[in-house]
C-alpha cells in the first residue's frame, strides 16, 4: 500500500543503485532469517475497513456515563478536531527547522502562555505525555532541585497517578511515602508527623480524586515550605474557572490532566499533561519549552529553547528521557482554550458546580448521602444500600454507566460509588437516573 | 588577568593564584554563545577534576571540573546574569568562581598558558 | 503570509487578537436551581479573577490556526526527509476510525464487558506486533518511543532482580539516539557508551572488554542509525547472552525491517516500537505517539498493568501480574494512536508490510546513488531505510551541513535530520520512505545538487537561507539567554 513506483520504476532504479535484482540490498541480513512466513491476514482495502472499525465501535455504544476519575466527558466544539487534524499540523514534526515550522512553534507558544495563566504560574513547558506522567516528572524534579530523597502523596490523589509516581521513582533514590487521609481530604497534621529536612515535596491533588477540595491547601503549603519543601499541585483544568489556582496558594509546580480540554475520552488516551512551574525552576524542567525570539530581519519567531536540558544533548544527564511532547493535544487544548477564553472557562466551571450539586441534591433525598460532607466540584462519593459494583452492572444494562465503585480501591469505601456530572448532562438526565438508582436500590 | 599568570588544565579551565576559576579563551571560541551558566554553591567541596559548574550553549551542555581541590567562597553572580561575559572577557569579567585550595601546590602541577598554548596544538579535539 | 503591518509580525498572537467581552462559543444556560458557589466554597478556595485566556470569537480562532498551520512544512504539504522518523503517509481513514464518536466516547475506567470493540483492537495489536517482530509479548502502554524505552530497562531490570542478579549498567553505542542513555538513567542504572567503527559498526573489541556480569542491557538501533544493518548482529547478541545480559533494539528503524526480518528471531529479548514511525500514525509536530514494548515469554510477567487477555470469546483488562513493574500511564495507553495503528495494519496486511520495507529500501538506495557523485565521503552501501552523508567535502566556500539544510527549505523540501549521529561530521541523515515517488527523489537530488553548485557560486546565499520562509534564521541564543517563555500583556 501507498507504493507509488511501477513495476518499470522499480527496474530502473535498481539499474541506477547498480544492482541485478532487489535482493542484492539484503547482502548484510542473515538469509535463513529473511521474509518469515507470517500468521497474518491479508490487506482491506479502505471501504471494508470502515465498515470492520464502525461495527467494532458500535458494540460498546452507551447512552450515557457519570465516570469522571481522573478523565472527563467535556463537550468539545468541532472546531477543535476540524482545526488540529488539518493535515499541517498533524503531519508535521517536532519543530526542529524553526522557520518552516512556526505555526507548531506559535501554537505551543500560545498554549505555555494559556496554561500559565489558567494555573497563575510564571512558566511552563509543551506538556507532557499525561496527567500521571506529569505528577511523576514534577516529584524527580523536585527532588533534584532540593537535593532531597522523599516525596509525599497523600492517598486522596488518584490512585493511578500514584501508581505511575511509583513506578518512575523506584529507582531514582527518591522514597515515595503515601500518607492515608480521613474524611476524604489531606489534614496538615498528618503531614506534620511525616515532614522533615528530607521532604523534597508534597503533592496535592485538588479538587482530589474523592472529588472533594483540598480545604487546608493555603494551611499545606506555608507548612511544606518552612520546612524547605515543593509544593506540587495537581488540578482539573475546568473546576480552576471556580476555585483557587495553584499559584494563588503557593505551589512551586503545578500539574494537570489536560484531557478535559478539548480531548476525546478515547479510552483513556492520548491525552496531554500540563506542566508549570516558578520561573527558577525552569531549566530543571522536563520536556521542550518554546521562547520567543527574532529572526535575522528582526521579525518575531518563535523557537525551541533551553534545549540543553534535553536527553539530544545531555543524554543520560538530561532533566528527563522525554523526546517528543504532546504537541497535536496540546494544540487542540489551545483551540478549545481560546474557544472559550476567560468568561467561558468561568460559565462553564459554573455549569459543572451548578449540575453535580443538582444531582447531588436530589440523591441525599432519596437515601443517597454523600460519603464525605465537603466542599466538591463537579464529582462527589455516595454511600449505597446496594453493592456499588451491583449497581453499575444493573444500570449498564439500561444503557448508563452509573459512576465509579470506590471499593475497588478503597475496601474501606466498598459502599460508596464516585459520580461525575459535567455540562452535558440536562435535569432530565439526571432525574431519570436517580429513577433508575432508586429502581436497582429497592 | 593576565593570562601567563594562570594555570591551566587539559579540559580548558584555568585558576589563578588566588583561586579563581575559568574557562581558557580557546574553550569559549570552541563552545559558542554561552547562554547559561550554572555556578556551584557556596561552601561545596570538590575532588579535581569534579564537575563543579555546568556552562551551556544552544546546542550543547558542558561540565567544568574543578582543576584543583578545594571549597568554593564565591560563585560570578555577574556571568549568571549576563552568560556573554564568558565569551567577552574569558579571563577577565567572566570568571565562574573561586575556591579556597585545598592544598595550594596542586595549582603548580597544572600547565603554564605558554605549555597550554603547545598543548592545544598537539591535542586533537 | 502577509506580515501585519510594519509590526515585524507574521501572524499576531491569538492573545493580541483579543477583545474585552468577545465570547467564543455560547454555553447553554443552566436547567437547574441554583446553588451559589459561596455557599459551600469557602472565599479561599474559590478563585477571584478568572484565567486571562484570549476573549474571541470562533471565525477568528479558525482564521488564526488556519493560518499558523500554513506556516508549517508537513508530510502533506512536502518531502520530509527526516531521518530516523520515519515521516510516510499518514492516511487519512485512520484519524476518522479513531474518531469515531463511539471510541471518543469510551471512558477508561469502563467495565471490559461494555469495551469489547476497543479491548478486541488492543488485542489484535498486540497480536499483530508480536507476529510481525517475532516476539512473545507486548506492552501497549508507554505513549512514546522513549518512555517504551524506559518500559523496556525496567522490564529488564525487574528481569535481572527477580533472579537475585544486581546487574547495573547499560551499554549503549556511541550512536544511538539520546534518549537511550537518558532512560537508561531514568531506570536508575548507569549508562556506559560502547565505541562504533569509523563505519558505524559496533566495535567489538570494546563491546567484550565491558560487558561483563555488572551488564543489565545492551542497547542497539537495528538497523543503525548510520542506516546500515549491523553484519555483526548475531555475533553481538551471542556476546551479550553469554554474559547473562539481555539484548535490546531500538526500534526507531524498523520501518526498514517489517515483514522482512522478526528482530525476535534475531534473538533479540526487548525492543521497542515507534508507532509514529513504522505504523503511520501521525507524529503531530512531536506526539502523541505511542511506544509499545515486546519482549520474550522469560520477561513478561514483568510487563506493565494492565494487559488485555482474551478468556474465550470475552476481552478483559486483567491487573494480576504480581511482578509487574507497575504502571507508566495514567489509564491503558494512548489508545486512539493504537486504533490508527489497527487500521494502518489491517490496510497494509501482511504482504504490504513486506513490500513497505522494500520499498523503504529501494528509495534510500536509490537516493544514495543519486547524491553519490555530490558527496566525495559517501559509503557505499547498501543502505537499508535511510542514507546518512557528510556535508564535509561537499560544500565549498565555508558552507556547512546547516546552511544547505536551511537552504533545502528554499528548494521546497524539509530538512533532513542534522547533526546526528555524531559519529559522523557534518551529519546528514536522509529517509525518504516508501512512499516518495521517483520523481520527487529525483527533485531533491537536483535540489541537493543545486545547493553544492551555490556553495562554489553563490556561497552567500546558501549561508544566509532561507530565504523563502515566513521567518528568516532565529537568534536562538537571544531565545536562550533571555527566555520569553509565555506572553504577556503589556
Amino acid at each position: 500500500m501507498f507504493v507509488p513506483h511501477t513495476e518499470g520504476q522499480k527496474k530502473e532504479m535498481l539499474r541506477t543503485i547498480g544492482v541485478r535484482s532487489f535482493d542484492d540490498l539484503l547482502e548484510g541480513l542473515p538469509k535463513d532469517l529473511i521474509r518469515p512466513p507470517l500468521d497474518l491476514p491479508g490487506s482491506m482495502s479502505e471501504m471494508e475497513l470502515v465498515r470492520h472499525m464502525e461495527e467494532l465501535a458500535k458494540r460498546d455504544h452507551l447512552a450515557q456515563s457519570y465516570l469522571g476519575a481522573g478523565a472527563y466527558e467535556h463537550f468539545v466544539p468541532t472546531s477543535v478536531w476540524a482545526l488540529a487534524l488539518r493535515g499541517e499540523f498533524s503531519t508535521a514534526y517536532t519543530p526542529y527547522q524553526a522557520e518552516a515550522s512556526q505555526g507548531t512553534l506559535q501554537s505551543i507558544f500560545e498554549f505555555q502562555s494559556m496554561v500559565c495563566n489558567l494555573f497563575e504560574m510564571e512558566a511552563a513547558n509543551a506538556s507532557l505525555y499525561d496527567g500521571a506522567s506529569a505528577a511523576a516528572e514534577a516529584c524527580l524534579m523536585a527532588a533534584k532541585h532540593t537535593g532531597r530523597s522523599e516525596v509525599l502523596v497523600p492517598d486522596t490523589v488518584h490512585p493511578q497517578t500514584r501508581q505511575v509516581i511509583e513506578t518512575y521513582l523506584k529507582h531514582s533514590g527518591v522514597r515515595l511515602n503515601v500518607l492515608p487521609c480521613r474524611g476524604g481530604v489531606l489534614e496538615p497534621s498528618t503531614v506534620k508527623k511525616v515532614l522533615g529536612a528530607g521532604t523534597a515535596a508534597l503533592l496535592v491533588q485538588n479538587p482530589n480524586f474523592f472529588g472533594c477540595l483540598e480545604i487546608h491547601v493555603h494551611e499545606l503549603s506555608k507548612l511544606v515550605h518552612e520546612a524547605g519543601a515543593l509544593l506540587i499541585a495537581s488540578s482539573y483544568p475546568v473546576a480552576l474557572g471556580m476555585i483557587v489556582p495553584p499559584g494563588e496558594y503557593g505551589a512551586d509546580i503545578a500539574v494537570a490532566e489536560g484531557q478535559p480540554l478539548g480531548l476525546p475520552l478515547g479510552y483513556g488516551g492520548p491525552y496531554v499533561g500540563l506542566f508549570a512551574c516558578k520561573m527558577d525552576l525552569i531549566r530543571k524542567t522536563p520536556g521542550r519549552i518554546v521562547g520567543q525570539t527574532v529572526d535575522q530581519e528582526g521579525k518575531r519567531a518563535f523557537v525551541l529553547t533551553l534545549q540543553a536540558r534535553e536527553q539530544h544533548i545531555r543524554r543520560e544527564k538530561a532533566t528527563s528521557n522525554i523526546c517528543t511532547n504532546q504537541a497535536l493535544c496540546a494544540l487542540a487544548s489551545t483551540i478549545h482554550m481560546s474557544l472559550l477564553g476567560k468568561e467561558g472557562l468561568r460559565r462553564l466551571a459554573d455549569l459543572n458546580f451548578q449540575k453535580a450539586h443538582y444531582l447531588a441534591g436530589e440523591l441525599e433525598k432519596r437515601g443517597f448521602p454523600r460519603t464525605f460532607d465537603r466542599p466538591f466540584f463537579n464529582e462527589f462519593a455516595v454511600k449505597c444500600p446496594v453493592p456499588p459494583d451491583r449497581i453499575e452492572e444493573l444500570l449498564a444494562r439500561e444503557g448508563v454507566l452509573a459512576g465509579l465503585p470506590l471499593g475497588r480501591y478503597f475496601p474501606a469505601l466498598k459502599d460508596s460509588l464516585l459520580i461525575c456530572v459535567t455540562e452535558i448532562k440536562t435535569r432530565g438526565d439526571m432525574d431519570a437516573f436517580v429513577g433508575l438508582l432508586e429502581n436497582v436500590c429497592r | 588577568m593576565n593570562p601567563n599568570d594562570l594555570r591551566f588544565t587539559k579540559t580548558h579551565e584555568w585558576i589563578a593564584a588566588d583561586g579563581t576559576v575559568g574557562i581558557s579563551d580557546h574553550a569559549q571560541h570552541e563552545i559558542t554563545d554561552v547562554v547559561f551558566v550554572d555556578p556551584p554553591k557556596e561552601g561545596k567541596t570538590f575532588k579535581a577534576e569534579e564537575p563543579a559548574c555546568a556552562v551551556e550553549s544552544v546546542k550543547a551542555a558542558f561540565d567544568i571540573y574543578a582543576p584543583v581541590a578545594g571549597v568554593v567562597t564565591a560563585a560570578n553572580k555577574d556571568v549568571a546574569a549576563n552568560p556573554a561575559l564568558v565569551n567577552q572577557s574569558p579571563y577577565e569579567k567572566g570568571w565562574l568562581y573561586k575556591l579556597t585550595m585545598t592544598s595550594p601546590s596542586d595549582r603548580d602541577k597544572l600547565m603554564t598558558h605558554a605549555q597550554y598554548q603547545e598543548f592545544l596544538k598537539t591535542a586533537t579535539h | 503570509m502577509p506580515i501585519t503591518g510594519d509590526r515585524k509580525i507574521v501572524e499576531e498572537l491569538i492573545f493580541e487578537q483579543s477583545v474585552s467581552g468577545r465570547a467564543g462559543i455560547p454555553l447553554p444556560s443552566s436547567d437547574v436551581p441554583r446553588t451559589e458557589p459561596e455557599t459551600s466554597i469557602p472565599s479561599a478556595l474559590r478563585r477571584r479573577a478568572p484565567a486571562d485566556w484570549p476573549e474571541v470569537s470562533e471565525p477568528q480562532v479558525i482564521r488564526h490556526y488556519t493560518r499558523l498551520s500554513q506556516l508549517n512544512y508537513c508530510i502533506d504539504t512536502h518531502f520530509y526527509p527526516l531521518g530516523s522518523c520515519t515521516m510516510k503517509h499518514n492516511p487519512k481513514v485512520n484519524d476518522r476510525m479513531a474518531m469515531l464518536p463511539d471510541f471518543s466516547a469510551l471512558h477508561p475506567l469502563r467495565p471490559h464487558e461494555l469495551s469489547q470493540g476497543v479491548l478486541e483492537i488492543l488485542y489484535e495489536v498486540e497480536r499483530w506486533l508480536r507476529e510481525l517482530c517475532g516476539m512473545d509479548a507486548f506492552t501497549l502502554q508507554p505513549s512514546a518511543g522513549a518512555q517504551g524505552e524506559l518500559t523496556g530497562i525496567l522490564v529488564a531490570r525487574a528481569y535481572h532482580e527477580s533472579r537475585g542478579e544486581k546487574r547495573t549498567k547499560v551499554l549503549i553505542p556511541d550512536s544511538a539516539h539520546g534518549t537511550n542513555p537518558a532512560s537508561a538513567a531514568t531506570a536508575g542504572l548507569e549508562a556506559v557508551t560502547v565505541r562504533s567503527r569509523p563505519d558505524g559498526q559496533v566495535d567489538l573489541d570494546d563491546l567484550r572488554a565491558k560487558l561483563g556480569s555488572d551488564t543489565a542491557l545492551f542497547m542497539m538501533t537495528i538497523p543503525g542509525t548510520l542506516g546500515v544493518f549491523e553484519p555483526q548482529v548475531r555475533e553481538i547478541v551471542d556476546l551479550v547472552h553469554r554474559a547473562g545480559a539481555l539484548m535490546y533494539m531500538d526500534g526507531a528503524n524498523l520501518n526498514a525491517l517489517i515483514g522482512l526480518l522478526r528482530p525476535g528471531d534475531l534473538g533479540v529479548d526487548v525492543l521497542h516500537v515507534n508507532v509514529h514511525k513504522t505504523f503511520s500514525t501521525p507524529h503531530g509536530g512531536g506526539g502523541p505517539g505511542a511506544g509499545p514494548v515486546g519482549v520474550k515469554k522469560a520477561l513478561e510477567p514483568f510487563l506493565p498493568v494492565p494487559r488485555v487477555v482474551k478468556e474465550g470469546h470475552v476481552y478483559r483488562r486483567n491487573l494480576d501480574y504480581p511482578s509487574s513493574i507497575g504502571k507508566v500511564h495514567g489509564f491503558q495507553g494512548n489508545v486512539g494512536i493504537l486504533i490508527r495503528t489497527y487500521c494502518y495494519m489491517r490496510l497494509q496486511g501482511a504482504e504490504g508490510f513486506r513490500e513497505m520495507s522494500e520499498n523503504a529500501i529501494l528509495a534510500a538506495n536509490y537516493l544514495r546513488a543519486k547524491l553519490a557523485p555530490l558527496f566525495p565521503k559517501m559509503p557505499k552501501g547498501p543502505f537499508m531505510h535511510e542514507v546518512v552523508v557528510s556535508g564535509e567535502g561537499a560544500f565549498a566556500n565555508g558552507v556547512r551541513t546547516l546552511d544547505a539544510a536551511k537552504r533545502l527549505l528554499d528548494y521546497g523540501f524539509y530538512a533532513p535530520t542534522v547533526y546526528f549521529p555524531s559519529i559522523v561530521h557534518e551529519a546528514m541523515m536522509i529517509e525518504p520512505t516508501e512512499n516518495e515517488s521517483r520523481e520527487t527523489l529525483d527533485d531533491f537530488a537536483a535540489a541537493m545538487a543545486a545547493i553544492v553548485e551555490e556553495s562554489l557560486t553563490t556561497p552567500e546565499k546558501v549561508k544566509t537561507a532561507p530565504h523563502t520562509t515566513p521567518v528568516r534564521r532565529l537568534d536562538e541564543v537571544k531565545a536562550a539567554r533571555e527566555p520569553i517563555l509565555r506572553y504577556r500583556r503589556d
